[in-house]
């Protein structure tokens, strides 16, 4: 169990406020808890670390296309392991048709682990951009990778700021559709 | 190769407020299309029952209607728990039994006051196949209509669960539009057909909910 549910539930609620520093404090938090979660679960069957990062990149995905179907009445710890759990079953279901069954009570508990600097998926990152019409990838390019405000962006694309925010939550979204049809 | 980090990066920027009720939203409206779809194949393909002036006719009507409508209620109501991660943990899926067991309550009293000679005709009605046929097939639109619903504003965890949760409210939503048309005016008719086959699109749903509601 995440010991620290108070402050990530709190986190959660600012985030879904629109909080974008509390968005990211909560990400890289559940990515250390994820990371612990998929590396201890993968290696004691002998799959690589980097499978593991997939995973993580994948739940992280998931929780920020479904960050609505949390609801804020109730705990946010068991919300995020139930979605960590189903990744997992779901990918050693599918990615490895071997592994037909896993137990529920063998996908447990959550530890954080803070080895992270840099971890790396399998996933490349500018394939996945190269599969977006043109425009999402500037988009992105510019306001999630380097770094700028939405009104530069705007400026250097000659696009309007509501057309480059459109771009972005498009374009991200079509990337994680793009993972996740590569699991499959 | 892509970072972890450059992925929160990424992710975290420019997020905005999010729509907090847009799974209920997604689902109720879904649920109210496929009813208005369902409304309108009953009508085209069967037509309304032509002795509604008779006397007693609305009284069996009403009791069909609220049984399904009962159902549709109850289950989509847990439809919108159960499909979010973890839900299932915490929710009652055994209310969704409470309109069937209160039919067949009702059955059971409207049985032990008829003569046994009659319970037969009680039973089987006139119509048993047809209502048998059509509650599942026209259930299929408004299954349709929730599993693409269910995937694009929901996250379940246990899709058994919400497949037969899809299941049941779809069978209901059906029954609702067959009502209109069914013409077999006894309450065990009712527990038995209604509640036999929006069982039978429950199963349904519970077995293909793993293949349809992945995500």
């Amino acid at each position: 169990m995440i010991a620290n549910e108070g402050e990530l539930r709190g986190l959660m609620k600012a985030s879904l406020d629109g909080n974008a520093g509390a968005y990211r404090i909560l990400l890289d938090r559940l990515s250390q808890h994820l990371r612990a979660y998929y590396r201890g679960k993968l290696t004691r069957i002998g799959r690589s670390q980097t499978e593991a990062e997939d995973l993580v990149q994948d739940t992280l995905m998931a929780i920020h296309t479904r960050r609505h179907t949390y609801d804020v009445g109730q705990p946010f710890t068991p919300w995020v392991q139930a979605i960590a759990r189903y990744k997992l079953i779901d990918h050693l279901r599918h990615r490895h048709s071997s592994t037909a069954s896993v137990p529920l009570e063998e996908a447990g508990d959550f530890e954080a682990q803070d080895d992270h600097a840099g971890a790396e998926s399998a996933y490349d990152l500018d394939r996945l951009l190269a599969k977006l019409p043109e425009k999402m990838q500037r988009a992105i390019r510019y306001v999630k990778l380097d770094g700028l405000s939405v009104a530069e962006a705007a400026k250097h694309c000659g696009m309007s700021e509501s057309a480059i925010k459109v771009s972005v939550h498009r374009g991200l979204k079509a990337m994680a559709a793009a993972i996740s049809q590569g699991r499959r | 190769m892509m970072r972890t980090d450059e992925l929160i990066e990424m992710l975290s920027t420019n997020s905005g407020s999010t729509d907090r009720r847009r799974l209920t939203r997604g689902v109720g409206l879904a649920a109210a299309l496929s009813a208005g779809a369902a409304l309108c194949i009953a009508l085209l393909a069967l037509g309304v029952r032509p002795d509604l002036a008779a006397p007693g006719v609305m009284s069996f009507l009403l009791l069909k209607l609220a049984f399904s409508a009962g159902v549709v209620v109850l289950s989509g109501h847990l439809l919108t728990k159960v499909a979010r991660p973890g839900g299932e943990a915490r929710s009652r899926v055994l209310v969704a039994l409470l309109p069937f067991v209160a039919i067949m309550a009702l059955a059971a009293l409207s049985l032990a006051s008829a003569p046994s000679a009659h319970w037969d005709h009680m039973l089987v009605g006139q119509m048993w196949l047809e209502c048998l046929i059509s509650i599942p097939i026209i259930a299929v639109v408004p299954f349709v209509v929730l599993v693409w619903a269910v995937r694009r504003f929901a996250a379940p965890t246990d899709l058994v669960r919400t497949g037969a949760l899809v299941g049941l409210v779809a069978g209901g939503i059906s029954a609702m539009g067959y009502a209109l048309h069914c013409m077999d005016d006894s309450v065990p008719f009712v527990a038995l057909w209604y509640g036999g086959t929006i069982a039978s699109c429950t199963l349904a749903g519970a077995m293909l909910g793993p293949r349809l509601l992945r995500w």
